[in-house]
């Protein structure tokens, strides 16, 4: 029922995450503007296949099958999809069995005459994350890309069982470096419901001052690395310096340059001196002094113009299908923001506007991204002034109340970041799973580059910028 | 006595042309580096470089012929050999009666022509890519590069460099309409030849955009330290040919005396820093062109050459 109204575009799906003995399904209801969580156990490790009716899920069950070793039923891709053989044991997470080896991975088929094949990947010649592209081209014009990833799975949710709190923040605040504020945020926000505890006033504002200062930290440094991207090296090296100005304040701030490990269940761990906020709020000033002149040296460069309107186009209507969070939605006339949509603290008391773009191609998503970093700086700007008083952060209940789980979606630089956790007697997780906004970005990209050159695919992917880590997991 | 002398002259060339095209390679880098707010690895990392990959015993292919492995020498010596054709400080170079522009532009289409064969070699997709691009490139850059090299033969009578460059120096020379638009055509033949912005982005780390380092990607260890070196000479090329033909002063001519070889000599590397810094200014301004709008690009170089080549026939003096 859930798989036909998602088919139909009633509902978005959110996230579709596997237990040894049951699956959950988590989705937002644009209607009534309420998220929900589904169970459906699966004593005979079969569950019916969502994918079959609604592509986005097909990744998220090949997944589930591959952890836990649950099937979905007439699933039309029942190829493996993190697990490529080279794990010591099949279904690490549920009823696990030795490993019988790496099998050849079948890639969809194309066929044609003057097709050919380049594979790229997964080691790159640039400093990024591994994951391996398997174009199908027709001279240079791309008919075809499939995606293989997985190859940075970690097992994060199988490290996280039976971790105490501090220990499981540690590691969550470790998924993918660049959003740690966002995944420590999440992290912290589930167990807190999972705990039935408020976190301080404080902390929720402290927590969106990190998530909006890693948010234009990065949204800079995309927009210099998109540019650079197409050869344009002027802008990488104009934004480099003021991402690395951002970063340098939060480390004034919250001691680290990525703010990693002040996010903790319950709250804070420090409260950032007065003066290094004083100075972080008079960055955001002189950054957003200079946006203006980013603006202009990137609308009014021709050569850079050409290479980014109307290239790599994603339809209003995949971006809905997908439910595509943050700058790839938004860029495509999704509006959707967590922050705004959800108005978890403390954004329920800021004033920000969310951009919407309806052209979906390169130049909307820099665009996007500029305009965000404008808004995320009046943001901190906000933040600062408005900083609650108390203290930051509140001891946490050594024992759990039942039933223990608790769900957060938190807008991460990426898009809307969804995490869920449930806790044992001793308040130690027992399960624990995160679904990185690029579950619902990647798929994307394979459409985007159909019928673009392959020297812009590049460009394309560095407008999508997806996590590599923040997926395999 | 006068043999001897030629013989020195043109061996000084052939020295100087290779000692200073890394430095020209790094010079660019460097104002590229400056421009953006870096600090930028130092004018004689070339040199470093090429000394390091020399040391380095090359890693084949398994399937590597024996194309693969000459190559490399091959095109070094063709560049390295037109390269010494270009009067650079001084006129009348012994080999210049018998290499005129036409030789040049052969010898460097030869050069292209195993650089895509070796990059064909060993059958990685990246080597396919950037083959073809470089020929599709060429099929275009090298009909310009002709109309430049018959314009340039028509007013000046000859194909010949060191008579061309004796015409430019002469009163007669006069402004010429012709001269100007095969001067603008060459620059940006000049430009895509070398795989610099915005047709090549010859700092790149991203394999789907390459065209030149496409092709050098298999080489490794001295094949890689030729085949660098042969591009950097090929740079100095263009830098040369547009300096002794366009912007003739300076040069010594034959049977001068050892100050005016040094004037020449200072001259050209002052000619060299300039153009060096000009294209480091013109990259940093640019973003690079997608790839099919090369062919316009290059469309536009040979209509400049076929305007200044008719612009002769029309009247002597333009």
């Amino acid at each position: 029922m859930a798989g036909e109204t998602l088919a139909a575009g009633g509902y978005s799906l959110l996230a579709l995450w596997g237990e040894p003995d049951c699956v959950h399904l988590s989705f937002w209801d644009a209607g009534s503007g309420a998220a929900a969580v589904m169970t459906l156990p699966c004593p005979e490790g079969r569950f019916p296949s969502i994918g079959r009716l609604h592509p986005p899920a097909l990744r998220l069950e090949r997944t589930i099958h591959d952890l836990f070793g649950l099937a979905a039923e007439e699933s039309p891709d029942a190829r493996p999809w993190l697990d490529h053989g080279v794990w010591e044991t099949r279904f690490p997470l549920g009823k696990t069995s030795p490993s019988s080896g790496p099998t050849p991975y079948p890639f969809l088929p194309t066929e044609g005459e003057e097709l050919h094949q380049v594979p790229v990947g997964p080691v790159h010649a640039g400093i990024i994350e591994p994951g391996h592209f398997r174009f199908t081209a027709a001279g240079e014009t791309v008919v075809r890309l499939e995606e293989r990833l997985g190859y940075v799975h970690r097992g994060v949710e199988g490290l996280l069982r039976g971790e105490d709190l501090e220990q499981a923040a540690a590691l969550a605040a470790r998924i993918s470096g660049d959003t740690t504020a966002a995944y420590s945020s999440a992290f912290a926000q589930a167990v807190e419901a999972a705990l039935d505890v408020e976190a301080p006033s404080l902390a929720h504002w402290l927590r969106a001052l990190c998530v909006e200062t890693e948010r234009v930290a990065n949204h800079l440094g995309d927009i210099g690395a998109i540019c650079n991207d197409a050869a344009f090296a002027r802008m990488h090296a104009f934004c480099s310096v003021l991402r690395e100005k951002i970063l340098r304040a939060a480390d004034l701030c919250f001691g680290h340059r990525l703010m990693m490990d002040q996010i903790i269940p319950g709250g804070m761990r420090t409260v950032p001196p007065g003066e290094a906020l004083r100075k972080l709020r008079e960055l955001s000033e002189e950054i957003t002094a200079s946006l203006p002149g980013i603006l202009q040296v990137y609308e009014t460069t021709p050569s850079l113009q050409d290479r980014v309107v109307g290239t790599g186009v994603l339809s209003r209507a995949l971006a809905s299908q997908y439910a595509s969070g943050g700058v790839i939605g938004r860029a495509s006339g999704r509006l959707f923001d967590a922050r705004c949509h959800l108005a978890y603290p403390p954004y329920s008391s800021l004033r920000f506007s969310v951009p919407v773009r309806e052209e979906g191609d390169v130049d909307a998503r820099i665009s996007i991204r500029i305009r965000e970093v404008e808004q995320s700086l009046d943001l901190i700007r906000q933040i600062i002034d408005g900083l609650p008083e108390g203290p930051a952060s509140k001891p946490l209940p050594q024992e759990r109340v039942a039933p223990g789980e608790g769900v957060a979606l938190v807008e991460g630089f990426r898009g809307d970041l969804f995490a869920w956790v449930r806790l044992d007697e001793r308040a130690c997780v027992e399960r624990c799973h995160f679904r990185d906004p690029s579950w619902f970005q990647w798929p994307l990209l394979e459409a985007v580059v159909y019928g673009n050159i392959i020297a812009d695919f590049p460009l394309c992917n560095k407008s999508f910028n997806c996590s590599y880590s923040g997926h395999d997991l | 006595m006068d043999l001897i002398q030629s013989s020195l002259i043109q061996a000084v060339q052939m020295t100087l042309v290779l000692l200073l095209a890394p430095g020209l390679t790094g010079l660019v880098r460097k104002v590229k580096a400056r421009l953006l707010g870096r600090q930028g690895p130092p004018i004689v990392q070339p040199y470093r470089d090429l000394l390091h990959f020399f040391r380095k015993s090359p890693v084949l292919a398994s399937n590597a012929s024996w194309l693969f492995r000459i190559a490399p020498y091959l095109i070094f010596s063709f560049t390295w050999l037109a390269t010494a054709l270009v009067p650079t400080f001084c006129l009348g170079l012994p080999f210049g009666p018998w290499a005129d522009l036409i030789a040049i532009t052969s010898l460097i289409g030869s050069a292209r022509f195993f650089l895509a064969l070796s990059a064909l070699d060993v059958g990685t997709s990246f080597g396919g890519i950037g083959a073809s691009r470089e020929v599709m490139i060429a099929s275009l850059a090298e009909p310009a590069m002709l109309l430049v090299v018959f314009t340039l033969a028509l007013v000046a009578g000859s194909t010949e460099l060191s008579t061309i460059t004796a015409f430019m120096l002469s009163p007669s020379v006069g402004l010429r309409v012709s001269m100007a638009l095969a001067f603008a055509a060459l620059l940006l033949i000049a430009l895509a030849e070398n795989s610099r912005l915005p047709i090549d982005n010859p700092a790149t780390h991203l394999e789907l955009t390459m065209v030149h380092e496409a092709m050098i990607l298999e080489y490794s260890g001295r094949h890689l330290a030729l085949l660098e070196l042969a591009a950097s000479l090929k740079l100095l090329l263009y830098f040369s040919l547009i300096g002794t033909i366009f912007l003739p002063w300076g040069l010594a001519t034959p049977g001068a005396s050892l100050p005016s070889y040094l004037a020449g000599g200072l001259f050209y590397l002052l000619k060299l820093a300039t153009a060096g810094v000009t294209l480091g200014i013109f990259e940093t301004a640019l973003a690079k062109m997608r790839l099919f709008r090369v062919p316009d690009f290059l469309g536009a170089a040979l209509m400049l050459g076929l305007l200044a080549t008719l612009l002769r026939f029309v009247s002597s003096s333009l």
